[in-house]
């Protein structure tokens, strides 16, 4: 696991040489930085910006401007909330905020410490038929309610504690 | 229609009125020639066009409705400025400016002279017919200087444009984009930790209240009614020529009989001149320049006077931290010299006499608030006021500042020079120190006036023959300009004995801290001519002149009690403060090798990206991966010797891998 960290700062020489450090192909870069790391953590960021000699604040402007570019590291297990017109007549606000208080989440942290949960809300995802619905990790499940949805959560909580003991 | 009388002169017309073209930059300005006052919020002349508010919109025949700022001029257009629709969308743009605004204008700051609520008004705004939708936003306060109320940003980008172009330290961006944009540090960080060097340029063109100087005017009127506190004040030069703007004089018009006489009203126990120190500022900075002049050590030597160029040469250039004069500025000079020598002419402690000073700058209370400028934990400058704050206190004091008698300063700390008083102005430091070194290198025709360092330009270059000796002095204001000249320097293309700089396009007369001019587009050049006017009524022009400053060193002022109280030294500093990076730990228990390298600016300039995919290559190569832990710092105290790498906290200046390589076959033997 180490090693590869050690790899990937390298792959960040690598891409800012390939690039020959040039500013003008900062989103190529940022787009290659993003594939390795998955996001764009902040000290690597740092790091291009003065690899670049531009700065900080302006290529982070360009890296929330882009809509696929994402800032926070995702999490293992990915939550969807849909916050369409028919879920939230249907109290998909109240799953989220148990959500948040069961993984200590918020508007702006929407990945836990331990990176093993991202939860994000959507747009409608479409199955009106069966609102509320929640995406766990591109597993779709209708009609729920707090209690279900703490349950799903403490069962991967669970599976993850015998994974890491086995 | 086009009717030009005369063939020769290219005419365009603007709402029936034709308008000879002379070069106008855009169709604004033409409009604006044709005093018609289109209103604006992104538009400045003097950074670049940005075209995002839209409150410019006119109507051009043939081509429909277009921005003016961003619009070039052709001959023969015809423009309207007030048709119904173009009214109509005006009016728009401003309720949904106000629909997202935090509108608790009655305490707001920029209440008075905010250009959302002015225009609102003109445009005869009642009623906003959009819901109301700002969320309220975290204030950032972190800094010393200025306030941040990102729920009050019209996104006009003035401040971003002003801090990337004119000031090239980009400490603002906007970042995200539609209805979540909004401008930002890095990463939302706070203002006190990226590089921001507290110059306020962008609070003096933020058109509402989201960026403010931080207000330290309770601090005073608590001193002041504290009757354990002995408040002794001491303004500025820049300030004289411009409060009087707040109470509806000309800029440039002198007040400061009216000041000080309203500085006594309010309660302050004495009332002191800046240029005073300024004067003495001169007398050990220009002696310390003629002696690295006649030594030709550290040259050039750079002013160190505007704590905006001092944090940003302290951030960009650690390399040139041993040519910045060790002077501190005049303010720090007056509070160290007033802590040691008036607590003691008056029997009180340093807790109990407060240091108020009034400076035309934002800069200045940062530069109060760093720690050197501390004895046991008691600041030399307790509070600075920029020239608004203290226009404020006058009006809530109930001042009528038309009636007030002028009254003089206290003494001897009210005593200056003409070279104290051009301190406000860009070329004036410099013009200044070579007053007194002409003084001293020609003392049988000394010569006061070097016009050649005057006025407006942003880079001033000339050369001054004082006797025997060929002075080559530059002068620059405005950051932007600063890093083009050092970057010559630098490069050995350009050679000066004394560079002056000032962080404001200027000078201190244009400091973040001065009024906004809303009429005159001349006024800072106004406010200069003032302080020179004034130079040439004062009795002695030269610093070295000042009577009261030859009786301190006469009396009491040995060179080592000068160096303590007005000197000091610099250090690098980091552009944006964070955490160190890990960049890898391997996964034995004992690390055999802790490895640091430094990611500042300088080191990865001078190599240390290089430095850092060589170790790392050796590392696997001599397979000792899993017995180290590698981390990057984003700059350190020693980057002037860059790269700079650690070993086992052992740190290798002006690292090569040869070296690195040496160090780490040592340990791993
Ligand atoms: S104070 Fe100066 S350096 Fe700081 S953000 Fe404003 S313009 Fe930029
Ligand atoms: S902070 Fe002020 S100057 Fe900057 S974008 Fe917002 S409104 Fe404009
Ligand atoms: S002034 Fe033209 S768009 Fe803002």
């Amino acid at each position: 696991m180490t090693d590869k960290a050690l790899v990937k700062f390298d792959r960040v020489c690598e891409i800012l040489d390939k690039h020959g450090r040039n500013p003008h192909m900062l989103i190529k870069i940022l787009q290659e930085i993003q594939e390795e790391y998955k996001y764009l953590p902040e000290e690597i960021m740092m790091y291009i910006a003065t690899a670049l000699d531009i700065s900080p604040a302006f290529a982070y402007g360009v890296a929330t401007f882009y809509s696929h570019f994402t800032l926070q590291p995702k999490g293992k297990n990915i939550i969807k909330v849909c916050d369409g017109t028919a879920c939230h007549v249907k109290k998909s606000e109240e799953i989220i905020n148990a959500l948040e208080s069961k993984l200590g989440l918020s508007k702006e942290k929407h990945t836990t410490d331990d990176t093993l949960f991202t939860l994000e809300t959507v747009a409608c995802l479409g199955a009106c038929g069966i609102a509320p619905v929640v995406v766990l990790n591109d597993e779709v499940h209708g009609a729920m309610n707090k209690e279900k949805v703490i349950s799903l959560i403490d069962k991967i909580k669970a599976e993850e504690l015998a994974n890491a003991q086995s | 229609m086009v009717s030009t009388s005369n063939m020769e002169i290219k005419t365009a017309v603007i709402d029936g009125m034709v308008t000879p073209l002379e070069g106008e930059k855009n169709l604004l300005e033409l409009i604006r020639k044709a005093n018609v006052e289109l209103p604006t919020f992104c538009y400045h002349s003097d950074i670049s066009v940005y075209g995002a508010c839209r409150m410019c919109m006119v109507e051009v025949e043939g081509r429909g409705i277009v921005p003016a700022c961003s619009t070039p001029i052709a001959p023969n257009m015809v423009v309207k400025t007030n048709t119904k629709q173009i009214r109509n969308m005006r009016k728009m743009i401003l309720e949904l400016m106000l629909a997202s605004h935090d509108q608790s204008c009655t305490t707001c700051p920029k209440s008075d002279e905010c250009k959302l609520q002015k225009l609102s008004r003109k445009m005869g705004i009642t009623k906003v017919r959009f819901k109301q939708m700002n969320a309220k936003c975290a204030i950032d306060d972190s800094s010393p200087s200025i306030v941040r109320d990102p729920g009050k940003c019209v996104l006009c980008g003035d401040c971003v444009r002003v801090c990337k172009e004119i000031q090239s330290v980009g400490a603002l961006d906007i970042a995200n984009r539609g209805a979540h944009a909004k401008v930002t540090p890095f990463f939302g960080q706070a203002l006190s930790k990226v590089e921001c060097v507290n110059c306020g340029q962008c609070v003096k063109i933020c058109p509402v209240g989201a960026l403010m100087p931080k207000y330290n005017i309770n601090e005073v009127w608590d001193a002041i009614h504290d009757s354990s506190k002995t408040v002794v004040v001491q303004i500025a030069p820049a300030v004289r020529v411009a409060l009087g703007e707040y109470f509806g004089q000309r800029p440039g018009a002198l007040s400061t009989g009216k000041i000080t006489a309203a500085l006594r009203m309010i309660g302050v126990d004495k009332v002191y001149d800046t240029c005073f120190s300024a004067d003495l500022t001169i007398i050990e900075e220009a002696s310390e320049f003629l002696d690295r002049f006649t030594k030709g050590e550290k040259l050039p030597q750079f002013t160190s006077c505007c704590p905006a160029w001092v944090k940003f040469a302290e951030q960009n250039y650690p390399e040139l931290l041993n040519n910045l004069s060790s002077c501190r500025s005049p303010q720090q000079m007056f509070s160290s010299l007033a802590k040691d020598k008036l607590t003691k002419d008056l029997n009180i402690s340093r807790e109990n006499l407060v240091v108020v000073s009034v400076m035309p700058c934002t800069a200045k209370k940062y530069e109060a608030a760093r720690p050197e400028f501390s004895v046991r934990g008691n600041r030399d400058t307790d509070i600075v006021l920029t020239t608004k704050e203290l226009a404020l206190m006058m009006k809530e004091r109930g001042i009528e500042f038309d009636k007030i008698e002028p009254a003089s300063f206290d003494m001897p700390f009210g005593f200056k020079t003409g070279a104290g008083v051009i301190f406000g102005a860009s070329g004036g430091v410099g013009e200044a120190v070579l007053r007194y070194a002409s003084a001293k290198l020609t003392p049988d025709a000394p010569v006061v006036d070097f016009k050649q360092v005057r006025g407006a330009d942003g880079i001033k270059t000339t050369e001054v023959n004082l006797g025997p000796a060929k002075i080559r002095v530059a002068v620059v204001s405005g950051l932007a300009n600063a890093r083009k000249l050092v970057e010559k320097v630098k490069a050995g293309e350009e050679y000066y004995d004394i560079i002056e700089v000032m962080a404001c396009c200027g000078g201190c007369v244009n400091g973040g801290g001065q009024p906004v001019p809303t009429h005159e587009p001349n006024a800072v050049q106004e406010r200069a001519k003032g302080l020179y006017a004034d130079d040439r009524t004062m009795l002695f022009r030269n610093s070295g002149e000042n009577p009261y400053l030859q009786k301190l060193y006469a009396d009491e002022m040995t060179h080592e009690k000068a160096h303590e109280l007005f000197h000091t030294e610099y250090e690098t500093k980091p552009r944006i403060t964070r955490p160190d990076m890990l960049l890898f730990e391997g996964r034995n228990e004992v690390k055999k090798l802790n490895l640091k390298i430094c990611f500042g600016a300088c080191c990865v300039s001078r190599g240390a990206q290089e430095l850092y995919q060589n170790v790392a290559a050796y590392l696997r190569e001599r397979d000792v991966i899993e017995d180290t832990i590698f981390t990057a710092s984003f700059g350190g105290a020693t980057c002037q010797n860059g790269p700079v790498f650690e070993i086992n906290g052992k740190k290798i200046n002006a690292c090569t891998f040869k070296k690195a390589k040496t160090a780490i076959d040592k340990i791993i033997k």
